[in-house]
């Protein structure tokens, strides 16, 4: 369709001067839009404020039709447990057997584990969880990787605390909300976790791609160690994500490090759970003596 | 209190199908609060419980605005792009202002073709809005590297090509509202 012929209003002087005003109020606006835009890049936590808002008017819905999702996930799972029952019950059976005898090695081995422990007076962080919620939503039109969780300030949810779910680590609280809070996802190019490799031990850092999958880079420099099918499994250190999290799995290996897919899919899994951080009493004193407000640990 | 039978009086107004067709006025609420509305809730498809590995979902926002403003020329002021683009920073998690920018700057360069190109076709339209959306698009990871630690722009790719598939279908559910935002 052609534009309607506004742009010659003719002789009058209203018009004409009505024209040229919205001409600069759109010039003005880009202006500001700009300098928005200038403030929430030096200070990314200043619109959080106008940000959780706008979580929190829209959570509502984002619960209800999050929950229809799961259930309607259930029903298709119900329904195909169904199919080659017999046989799956079969296999399951023999597994269970192997695992109930790997359990009682395990019980064993955790037994003289402790006892080791108290001999050497190690203590240990203790992953003590604050509250366990749902991922309601996910930032999927945009590069960063932030999902949105069900639960907030009400069930004590604060900003630095790691999530994770039954399968793996998540990510971390960078916002909270009344009752929302948001999680920066362990995929984000923002997130940065020490981990290593389940078999041993061998330290590296991870940091997300914003395709789904993580890039892990070894600490020694040289020849990537790292096969497919390697088990990556958190650290601990930094004292934020706690130890031995599951992380992420190996499906290729790079020339300086590996990419691995993390175990803990934000679409798939059942629930998070927010937990303190790992050895927080050490965190807080290393950032009494070094603070790094200056260098603020990610904002957003 | 019971209600006889012959108290109760059918409704003195007839059905509006019923109405004279004459001197019937278009609801100004409608005609304004349609192309508002429906841009703002395109907006809010984010919060739906949708997860994407990567950036996969097309900026709804962003081509319910485009599609509003290459149908209808003149009915959003040259200004719109900033109220609309900062509330769609709300939802999309980009850096606040990033969309504020990017929608205004869009705005006036199809200003700038309008006054160019003043008879242009449907094809060409889906074009303009191509070239926008990929603009925009690059913009807002642009803005994110600035901000924080951006991925390769290569994740971007599969939601460029999806957005632009899915404008002619953004088109018509425009045309839609269009005919029931115009209708009397």
């Amino acid at each position: 369709m052609a534009p309607p012929p506004h742009r010659r209003p003719g002789f009058s002087r209203r018009a004409q001067y009505g024209l040229f005003a919205t001409y600069v109020v759109a010039i003005a606006g880009t202006v500001v839009a700009a300098l928005l835009l200038t403030i929430s890049v030096v200070d990314p936590t200043g619109f959080s404020r106008l940000r959780t808002l706008g979580t929190e008017v829209t959570a509502p819905v984002a619960r209800v039709l999050s929950k229809a999702r799961q259930s309607t996930q259930a029903v298709t799972h119900s329904i195909s447990a169904y199919i080659n029952a017999a046989s799956k019950n079969e296999t399951l059976e023999k597994e269970l057997k192997a695992s109930r005898n790997a359990l009682i090695e395990v019980q064993a081995l955790r037994v003289e584990n402790d006892r080791l422990r108290s001999l050497l007076n190690l203590s240990d962080g203790d992953m003590q969880q604050v509250a366990v919620g749902r991922l309601i939503s996910s930032t999927a039109s945009s590069t960063r990787r932030v999902a949105t969780l069900s639960i907030g300030r009400n069930f004590g949810v604060e900003r630095a605390q790691p999530v994770r779910g039954p399968a793996g680590l998540i990510g971390r609280v960078i916002e909270t909300g009344p009752t929302t809070a948001r999680v920066l996802l362990v995929t984000d190019s923002e997130n940065l976790v020490p981990v290593m490799r389940a078999s041993d031990g061998l330290p590296a850092f991870s940091a997300g791609l914003g395709n789904g999958l993580v890039l892990i880079k070894p600490l020694n420099l040289g020849e990537s160690p790292f096969k497919v099918g390697d088990i990556i499994i958190t650290s601990g250190n930094g004292g934020l994500y706690g130890a031995n999290i599951p992380f992420a799995r190996v499906i290729r290996q790079t020339s300086d490090g590996a990419l691995g897919l993390p175990f803990a899919d934000p679409a798939n899994t059942p629930y998070a759970i927010v937990m303190k951080p790992y050895l927080e009493e050490a965190r807080a004193e290393q950032q009494m003596l070094a603070p790094d407000g200056k260098t603020k640990e990610v904002a957003e | 209190m019971k209600i006889p039978v012959s108290a109760i009086r059918l409704p003195t107004r007839p059905g509006r199908e019923y109405e004279s067709r004459f001197d019937r006025e278009q609801s100004l609420l409608k005609m304004l609060a349609i192309p508002m509305a429906s841009v703002i809730l395109a907006s809010m498809v984010t919060t739906l419980p949708v997860f994407s590995a990567g950036p996969l979902l097309p900026p709804f926002g962003l081509l319910m605005f485009l599609s509003w403003r290459l149908m209808r020329p003149g009915l959003l002021p040259i200004w719109s792009g900033v109220p609309f683009g900062l509330m769609d920073d709300l939802f999309s998690g980009q850096p606040f202002g990033s969309a504020g920018l990017l929608w205004s700057l869009a705005m006036l360069i199809v200003e700038i073709i309008d006054s160019r190109a003043v008879w242009r076709d449907y094809l060409q339209d889906w074009l303009i809005a191509a070239l926008l959306i990929t603009a925009v698009l690059l913009g807002g990871w642009w803005i994110a590297g600035i901000a924080h630690a951006a991925p390769e722009p290569i994740v971007l790719f599969p939601q460029i090509i999806l957005s632009i598939l899915l404008y002619p279908l953004v088109v018509r559910i425009c045309a839609r509202l269009d005919r029931w935002r115009l209708a009397t």
